[in-house]
């Protein structure tokens, strides 16, 4: 087995290799890639969505169908990751004997401390980088994964019945569908408005004072919004399940 | 701008539903089930819209966010994938009505994840089918595969295992796909597959676009399970639970054929993927070592389950020769066979959730005395037999014809003699079956667990008629199917 | 040698790949192989990021993009999609990785073992 596997790995390197062979040069200014596309988001970003990052731009616009397919998945293996997982009748919570309660000694006053102290800091920033995400490097899947990390973080310094007291399971559910609908629901209100679907220049008849361009880029907004409750609940939803094995009770 | 929106409600409107029948389920389990019958009727509805649309007045194209291809990403919709939509959403359509009893008793505290999980794969292999674009086609493919992973985990015995394995050579097959997109990335700049169509000529003989080709098939052939590369299908799709099998046995497959098919002449050309002869021979001769190696080991099986997934590895091998073939009547035949084996495929897995239901064992020696006990079931499996035999009228007989002149014409006899083979092992399987059925009474008539079994409820038994049914229909109809729809969706070669 | 080194990110890339294909392919612990898949993974992520790389460019904001009077040089700017593509990626790998771990967790209060071959031999012990 071990032997046939290096055989196949050989083979594919092998083949990759030549395929590397006609590549244009690294970071060639000249490289199809960077001739064909590119360019016309790089200008027309602006003009077109009012956006200066142009990679917001792109993943929420232009190619925001694949950003609305891609949050689906993370809402999927949540999903997934609860339906595997997540043990409600009592029978399956008798399987095993029930974990020791007692507080562990290397749960020391500091970690807790600065754990408590770093999460509304962290929360704090992720707002920022979600709402910030036109004008700077960041948007809704970085905002909503740092949201959904200090979440973790107070899992792992505290115990998961920390996390659980503020966020609950139905909560937390129902944040990662929110998330997803608030994306497709804004697709779906420009279907309405009797534009092609994530057509955002259709918000302008229904945003106050809002001309086409502004449009899309509230719409990008939006959807970025949607895509950081989506993954930060999500996330949550994989950590909480896969740490205490669906019992919820107390995590590592 | 065109102002149809037919084709992105019918990829939208089960999303949606998703969502829903996950929220709807935490108020209470039995709201799902409504929601996400009420979406699959609403979407096949729309894909019939679509289908009729496609054959009146060409192609579709459909640009989302009303961005100008190659910039933004694109829906187009041509006979063939208008095609591959009915079928899609007509197996959701029929399983999910079907396997309303069997959730509620294999999975009674899973309901409502039950329906989200499905209806994503619903939306997952509708994306998949109707998209233009060689990135969000990835995107969508991983969103069925998540949701398969999940759906084919929750059987009994080996599924976790088997899944699992599942989980790691799909991934390897997603990822070489998506690797062969970035190829093609690399060399041309773009990624909408017209654009790509119209670009790629002029790179002839460029290593990074055969490359590319190579990756993004072997990438495609993982995901549907051609020989070699075939060894995770019968375990997973075998202990999995039967109400999901009946949605993902009859698809998964066939959408990745018909990725393969789309790859093939959508992104390269024809002339392009026939230009090595060498290639072609040996995809042929895979394709006959699958179909008679699937054959071999069906008839091996003594577990009705497991011989029906290695008939699917046969099938899978039909489809894919009959491509390779490389002449206008084998694409036909396997683009027909696409929608045919769907339907076999699906009767029969039907047939067998139905046993299961009744009996909860699935072995072969459990078909005894079942034409006394089912005939409305047995006859149904009859017209599934026969079809998949291929004896006119039923529909299996059609394609297969369609195949068999196109080897003929290709000058391919392997592949002939392989069909032939092929036809008569599952003439010898579904006879033993029938005979089983219908002349072997039961040894121990006082056994009162077995007295009790009689014909299966309604609400299954009218799904399977159905599809029963239109096997024959189709069948009768496939001249009509052939001139209408795939004569255009074959590539003039 | 001038040949080796105008494509040095891509010859690191395959690098990469087959170390995370062979652990894949060959490993025996399950864990393991979905180490493997994460490193496969992240390797086609660098060969993506490798393709919108631009000499002498900077990441892809446009200064003082308000103004809107000045002329925009695309040479100025890296190529933005693959980025994009990438954020798409590496969200699916870490949603593949969650639902793997979740089998093995599955996997593990079943069998008791991790390891592939220990599952095989209960397997057809049985």
């Amino acid at each position: 087995m071990k032997l046939i596997g290096l055989i196949v790995v050989i083979a594919t390197g092998l083949l990759l290799l030549w395929g590397v062979t006609d590549f244009p040069d690294w970071a060639d200014p000249q490289s199809p890639a960077s001739t064909h596309l590119s360019p016309h988001f790089l200008t027309e970003s602006i003009e077109e969505t009012a956006v200066p990052n142009v990679v917001t731009s792109v993943l929420g616009d232009y190619r925001g169908f694949d950003t609305m397919l891609e949050t689906t998945v993370v809402f999927a293996a949540g999903i997934a990751v609860y339906t595997l997982l997540r043990r409600s009748r009592r029978k399956d919570l008798r399987e095993k004997p029930e974990m020791i309660e007692e507080e562990l000694p290397h749960q020391a006053l500091i970690v807790k401390t600065i754990c408590r102290l770093m999460a509304p800091f962290m929360q704090l920033y992720a707002l920022y980088v979600i709402a910030h995400g036109h004008h700077s490097p960041g948007g809704g899947f970085q905002g909503g994964v740092i949201l959904g990390a200090s979440f973790i973080l107070l899992a792992i310094g505290f115990d998961l019945k920390m996390v659980l007291k503020r966020m609950r399971e139905k909560t937390t559910l129902v944040l990662g569908i929110l998330g997803v609908l608030i994306f497709s629901g804004i697709g779906m209100v420009c279907v309405l408005l009797e534009k092609n679907f994530l057509d955002y220049s259709a918000l302008s008849a229904i945003l106050p004072a809002t001309d086409i361009i502004m449009a899309r880029s509230h719409g990008i907004l939006g959807v970025e919004i949607g895509v950081a409750l989506a993954v930060m609940a999500n996330l949550v939803l994989i950590y909480v399940n896969l740490s205490s094995d669906g019992k919820y009770e107390r995590g590592l | 701008m065109s102002n149809l929106q037919a084709p992105i409600l019918l990829v939208t409107i089960p999303l949606l539903a998703a969502f829903f029948a996950a929220l709807g389920g935490m108020l209470h389990r039995k709201i799902s089930f409504p929601i996400a019958l009420i979406a699959i009727i609403l979407s096949f509805h729309q894909s019939i819209i679509v289908l009729l649309k496609v054959v009146n007045d060409g192609v579709i194209n459909y640009r989302i966010g009303g961005w100008m291809p190659p910039f933004g990403i694109e829906y187009v919709v041509d006979h063939l994938n208008a095609m591959v939509l009915v079928v899609i959403t007509f197996v959701s359509l029929i399983s999910i009505i079907y396997s309303k009893l069997i959730v509620e008793r294999e999975l009674p505290d899973k309901i409502p994840q039950f329906y989200t999980l499905y209806l994503l794969l619903t939306t997952g292999l509708l994306g998949i089918t109707i998209t233009g674009d060689a990135f969000n086609l990835y995107v969508l493919l991983e969103i069925s595969a998540l949701a398969t992973y999940a759906l084919l985990a929750l059987g009994k015995d080996r599924a976790l295992i088997s899944t699992f394995n599942y989980l790691i050579l799909g991934t390897i097959g997603a990822s070489l796909y998506l690797l062969g997109v970035g190829h093609l990335y690399i060399a041309t700049g773009s990624l909408n597959m017209a654009d790509l169509f119209r670009i790629l000529p002029s790179l002839s003989g460029n290593s990074a676009v055969m490359v590319g080709f190579i990756l993004i098939i072997v990438g495609v052939w993982i995901k549907m399970a051609f020989f070699p590369a075939h060894g995770w299908l019968p375990n997973a799709y075998t202990y999995a639970p039967s109400s999901s099998i009946c949605l993902i046995a009859p698809l998964m497959t066939k959408v990745s054929v018909y990725i393969m098919i789309r790859i093939m002449f959508s992104v390269f050309s024809a002339e392009f993927t026939f230009a090595n002869i060498a290639w072609q021979t040996a995809v042929v001769w895979c394709s006959v070592i699958a179909i008679i190696g699937g054959s071999l080991q069906a008839l091996a099986q003594r577990d009705f389950r497991k011989m029906l997934t290695f008939l699917v590895v046969a099938e899978v091998g039909y489809m894919v020769g009959g491509v390779w073939l490389a002449n206008e009547i084998g694409i036909s035949g396997a683009i027909l066979h696409i929608l045919n084996d769907a339907l076999m495929t699906l009767c029969l897995f039907l047939v067998a959730g139905i046993l299961i239901f009744k009996t909860q064992r699935h072995q072969l020696m459990d078909f005894r005395g079942m034409f006394r006990k089912m005939p409305v079931t047995m006859g149904a499996f009859i017209i599934g037999a026969l079809s998949m035999i291929g004896v006119p009228p039923t529909c299996g007989f059609f394609s297969k014809w369609y195949l068999i002149q196109g080897a003929i014409e290709a000058g391919r006899w392997e592949f002939m003699a392989a069909l032939i083979f092929s036809s008569l092992v599952n003439a010898v399987l579904f006879f033993r079956i029938i005979e089983i059925g219908h002349f072997q009474h039961e040894t121990d008539s006082h056994d009162h667990a077995e007295e009790k079994i009689s014909e299966a409820p309604a609400i299954m038994l009218i799904p399977l008629v159905v599809v029963a049914i239109a096997l024959v229909v189709i069948g009768l109809y496939t001249n009509d199917i052939v001139t209408n729809v795939i004569q255009h969706a074959v590539p003039v070669l | 040698m001038e040949f080796l080194l105008a494509k040095y990110n891509y010859w690191f890339y395959i690098l990469i790949m087959m170390v995370g294909f062979y652990a894949m392919i060959s490993k025996n612990n399950l864990v393991k192989k979905m180490i493997g898949v994460s490193i496969f993974q992240a390797a086609i992520i660098l060969f993506y990021v490798s393709i919108g790389a631009k000499r002498g460019a900077t990441i892809p904001i446009i200064e003082h993009g308000h103004d809107a009077v000045h002329h925009i040089d695309p040479t100025a700017y890296i190529n933005p999609l693959p980025h994009v593509l990438m954020l798409t990626a590496i969200v699916v790998s870490v949603s593949t990785l969650g639902v793997a771990l979740a089998l093995i967790s599955k996997i593990y209060a079943k069998y008791g073992t991790i390891e592939e071959d220990e599952i095989n031999e209960q397997l057809t012990d049985v």
